[in-house]
């Protein structure tokens, strides 16, 4: 049989030896959830046609765990909003992030998203962290799969790393306290 | 029928039906434009939609107009747009009045596609269409204490800071 160079899934750091693997378990909850997030596309524009192209096979987000979308907030735990959002749609915003449950991770797409982008109009919300908080900013209008991708990687990273118990720290309650969330 | 012709037939009835002066004829490319007063344009489109010469019978479009430099009792403006769509006629009317009073006749009664319309008009300018069922705003979210097409409000996004001098060494 030949030799194939397999490029093998990322491994905690641990102990291991003929048959078993030792690792702490916020590691292997990390490594859990980091392949298998659930995203929910909140898409407005044409952020949300890049983001066809990013799930689609071309550039498959299933790759990264991500091949079911989840179109009910609670069940998702990536918000990934894509496009404009007017001051109207501020608030059903914010009421499909408090839907979802924690863990939850926010992501946003496109200048529109991250600061209103050129719409500096008085019908559009200058930025969604003016109404939820915020984990990653991807740039570009719109930016391109790739974009995407690394901001989802971004994403990624965190979920992976960040402590099991950020969610109860005094600093995540004082930061959803700004935005008046529970 | 040619555009003058219409133009004519229609200012013809309404002189004869609304005294003479009652409307001003224009034409604006090849659309014949009648300027009427304020008090008379609901009994005028009613009329319009009930002759059976002209019947008038379909409100393409209305809205709002602002002339920020035109003499004050001329500044405010609502544009009514008709069809008659057995023939293809099609005229637009106009009426002016000033900021200070900004009280229309609600159209519904004639055309219930002039609900959304009107409230559309009231959203962005502020008109108060009297007799409207629900005159609410339609487009722009509630709370919003302004009629932002006004043109003495900026259209910028108060609230945005990323255009401020110092980010561009100014």
């Amino acid at each position: 049989m030949k030799n194939i160079d397999i490029n093998a899934a990322y491994k905690p750091e641990g102990i291991e030896g003929e048959g078993y693997f030792l690792t702490t378990l916020d590691k292997v909850v990390g490594l859990g959830r980091k392949n298998s997030l659930w995203p929910l596309p909140f898409a407005t524009s044409c952020c949300g046609i890049e983001f066809m192209a990013t799930m689609a096979a071309g550039y498959d987000l299933s790759r990264f765990g991500s091949e079911r979308l989840s179109f009910s907030p609670r069940q998702a735990d990536l918000l990934m909003v894509m496009g404009t959002i007017s001051k109207k749609m501020g608030p059903i915003l914010r009421h499909v992030y408090e839907q979802m449950a924690e863990p939850k991770w926010v992501m946003s797409v496109g200048a529109c998203a991250c600061s209103g982008g050129i719409f500096d109009t008085y019908s559009v919300l200058q930025g969604i962290d003016r109404v939820i908080p915020v984990d990653v900013y991807v740039p570009g209008c719109p930016p391109r799969p790739e974009q995407i991708i690394e901001g989802f990687m971004k994403i990624q990273h965190l979920v992976e790393t960040e402590s099991l118990r950020r969610r109860e720290s005094e600093e995540y309650k004082k930061l959803l306290g700004t935005y008046g969330i529970q | 029928m040619l555009v003058n012709e219409l133009g004519q037939l229609v200012q013809d009835k309404l002189t004869l039906n609304f005294g003479e002066g009652s409307s001003k004829l224009e034409y604006h490319y090849d659309f014949p434009v009648f300027i009427v007063s304020k008090d008379k344009l609901y009994d005028i489109l009613t009329f319009l939609k009930e002759d059976k010469d002209l019947s008038f019978k379909y409100l393409t479009t209305m809205c709002g107009v602002q002339f920020p430099n035109a003499q004050p009792e001329l500044e405010f403006g609502l544009m009514y747009q008709l069809h008659n769509m057995e023939k293809n006629y099609r005229i637009r009317l106009k009426v002016f009045m000033p900021k200070s009073d900004l009280n229309m006749k609600s159209i519904t009664t004639i055309w219930s596609a002039a609900n959304w319309m009107e409230r559309e008009a009231f959203d962005f300018y502020g008109f108060n269409f009297i007799g409207h069922p629900n005159l609410k705003r339609i487009l722009n979210m509630e709370e919003m204490n302004y009629h932002p097409m006004r043109k003495e409000y900026p259209l910028e996004d108060a609230t945005r800071h990323d255009k401020e001098d110092k980010y561009f060494g100014r």
